[in-house]
């Protein structure tokens, strides 16, 4: 059985095309970049291309990029960059819908001393930005948003933020690690003082990523060690993984133009999943979307059941029910968009590629009805009337 | 991906006994259900028995749930499980007989079985009219964790069936501590408690406990126990009325009697009916 693989925002895979500029690297020219002979000096110059590749996916200066592990590394790096830049500014603002990697940093930074407004969202996942204005004050360092969110796939707007967070003076962080490759960012006139990038998430390999640090913008580094990316990361390059994230930039430049007819197959497998099961919203959808990303709420019954009956059918999805992780509470995204408890267990996050087809969008709007109507079948829940099961702490009263 | 075993995946992608039971009101019988979980808890179950009343056995049992792999797994296994028990059978079934049946569940599944074996007992319970303490009616000030609505009396227990030893195995066990957080130091004073070792005195007490608990359903059929004396291992009771002339009664209640203590006090204890030096 061939995979239908619709979990792009977990993982893409390998461009062929990445991998052969990549394996090079992996085989003969396994030189030092930072050595002083001309084996070494040639990976360097591998490595200023893929910088350059990079710089102009985003609109940016190659100077403004810096190479990373991937988007925690570069999250970590920016916050703990900017609070190092204002050492006597204890306060920093977030959103409540932010990657773990950027939350619990947040928390870690709360036991450190830290005050750290989480900005909440509406039920569509938008940002209330009054409330992001009276949230900053003069001890305020940082602001620290997601361009995109990974689970509804819900844009930001930045350039909006992005002119309050700069008219109190307060740097700007933003996570785009869901957003690059998939819709057109322009750093040159932007905002934005750092920016976060993956490598894995648009067809480069896992363990590579960039952090945009806008000229003139005072940087502390993380790591501390030798001279690598000009004081700025240390540490021996991942030169392959450089040369491969490079690539991507480029293809994913040339492929930006199709992200149309990616969000054409999103909206049909949408459009028709709604259409034939009853009892079923697309979360997210009054706000702009990126184009390949599908949050579909199945109400009354629970996302972990779902993706193991898809998995049967060999579909990749994934959930952010409580039960597909260690953490027994639901996605903290669909809980702050306020969501009720009948679609936040049953979500599915469908995320497409530039990969994927047609014929895939209907091997799911095949098989998702009879998943959904077997599970429904087990389910005690048929409306939102059930009160007994509607909390834990009301259940035995009723 | 959690690495469940072969027989749950069975039993979810082919559920046994998945539906209700309808109550035709038919003479010599008896339905009920048992619920538990909330739709915000992210499972619940509701169990329906069928009990030919005369026997006191289960002829059929049914299952809907709402949850994960597991859940529906573990509830699918319990309904097989106590098919043509008799009720006191049933009631020695532990969420560790649900998960051996099983052949294994990953330790942040463990909840789904306690689950199972609560639906269990609520249902029975419900049938004989005996409200036991860990299933009641709680009020305001009993939750230890209000995320999950889940009292103390049902951690305790939770801790003294699995012999657990960390406030993560209960979070597992229980979902206790799995939201905010903010009582799993209250977790912590339980196991404290539970897994320090008993003086006599704290025995009798809990012991006495058990019985009180016990006593409704004994007096209901005309009988009563009584706690005599503790040596060691060793619990002497008094089995009264009904119960203390009955020899079948007596061996069938001295094991529901040890069954229940051993899963509530220590697991090692043997009780043995006296007849009180008169």
């Amino acid at each position: 059985m061939t995979v239908v693989y619709l979990d792009n925002n977990a993982t893409t895979a390998v461009d062929p095309e990445v991998l052969a500029a990549m394996l090079p690297y992996l085989t003969e020219y396994y030189g030092n970049p930072s050595s002083m002979h001309r084996f070494g000096g040639q990976v360097a110059k591998a490595i200023q291309t893929a910088r350059e590749q990079v710089a102009d996916l985003l609109g940016a200066l190659p100077t403004e990029i810096v190479f990373t592990s991937g988007g925690t590394e570069g999250n970590n790096t920016a916050i703990r960059s900017a609070l190092a830049a204002f050492p006597d500014r204890r306060h920093i603002v977030t959103t409540q819908v932010e990657h773990a990697c950027v939350l619990n940093l947040c928390k870690t930074l709360e036991k450190q001393g830290y005050r750290v407004t989480y900005l909440s969202v509406d039920r569509h996942g938008m940002l209330d930005l009054l409330e992001l204005e009276a949230a900053l004050t003069g001890d305020t360092a940082v602001v620290s948003t997601m361009y995109a969110n990974n689970e509804t796939g819900v844009i930001f707007p930045i350039e909006q933020i992005g002119q309050i967070v700069k008219s109190r003076g307060v740097l700007f962080h933003v996570d785009a690690v869901q957003a690059v490759g998939k819709i057109p960012i322009s750093l040159h006139h932007s905002t934005i003082d750092f920016l976060t990038l993956s490598g894995h998430k648009f067809h480069a390999p896992k363990g590579v990523g960039a952090l945009f640090v806008r000229r003139g913008v005072r940087f502390y580094p993380y790591l501390i060690g030798g001279h690598q990316e000009r004081n700025r990361r240390a540490g021996t390059e991942n030169v392959a993984g450089i040369v491969g994230l490079g690539k991507a930039a480029a293809l994913a430049q040339s492929y930006l133009q199709q992200q149309g007819a990616v969000a054409a197959l999103r909206d049909r497998l949408e459009q028709t999943l709604v259409a034939q099961i009853p009892d079923t919203v697309v979360n997210g959808q009054g706000s702009p979307r990126l184009p390949n990303t599908a949050n579909i709420g199945f109400k009354y019954i629970e996302g972990e059941a779902i993706l193991l009956m898809l998995d049967r059918e060999g579909i990749c999805a994934s959930s952010g029910s409580a039960c597909t992780s260690d953490s027994l509470e639901p996605s903290h995204v669909l809980q702050a968009m306020g969501l009720p408890h009948s679609v936040l267990h049953g979500s599915i996050r469908f995320s497409l590629s530039r990969y994927t087809t047609a014929a895939d969008i209907d091997r799911v709007t095949a098989v998702m009805p009879e998943i959904v109507a077997r599970l429904r079948a087990l389910s005690p829940f048929q409306t939102e009337e059930e009160a007994w099961l509607q909390s834990p702490t009301l259940a035995t009263h009723v | 991906m959690w690495n469940y075993s072969d027989k749950v995946l069975d039993l979810f992608y082919n559920p046994r006994n998945q539906g209700v039971i309808e109550d035709t009101q038919e003479p010599g019988f008896a339905v009920v259900r048992g619920e538990v979980g909330s739709i915000a808890c992210g499972d619940a179950l509701r169990l329906h028995l069928k009990i030919d009343v005369a026997q006191d056995r289960i002829v059929d049992a049914r299952f809907q749930t709402f949850g994960c792999t597991s859940a529906i797994a573990s509830s699918s296994a319990l309904t097989e499980m106590v098919k043509g028990l008799t009720l006191d059978e049933a009631l020695a079934i532990t969420n560790q007989d649900i998960v051996a049946y099983l052949g294994g569940l990953p330790q942040q599944k463990m909840h789904c079985s306690v689950m199972g074996q609560e639906a269990l007992e609520k249902a029975i319970y419900q049938y004989r009219g005996i409200t036991p303490p860990h299933l009641g009616e709680h009020a305001e000030g009993e939750w230890v964790c209000t995320c999950f609505g889940v009292t103390r009396e049902q951690i305790r227990r939770v801790i003294q069936q699995n012999r657990l030893t960390t406030a993560e195995a209960v979070t597992h066990y229980t979902k206790a501590g799995g939201g905010c957080g903010s009582c799993l130091r209250l977790v912590d004073e339980i196991l404290a408690e539970a897994t320090a070792p008993m003086t006599n005195v704290q025995k009798i007490q809990k012991i006495q406990s058990v019985l009180a608990d016990l006593r409704p359903y004994l007096q209901a059929d005309g009988g009563d126990v009584e706690l005599f004396d503790v040596h060691g291992d060793r619990v002497s009771v008094v089995l009264k009325g009904a119960c203390g002339s009955c020899a079948s009664r007596v061996t069938t209640l001295k094991e529901v009697i040890e069954q229940r203590l051993r899963q509530e006090v220590w697991p090692a204890l043997v009780v043995e009916a006296v007849r009180p030096v008169s």
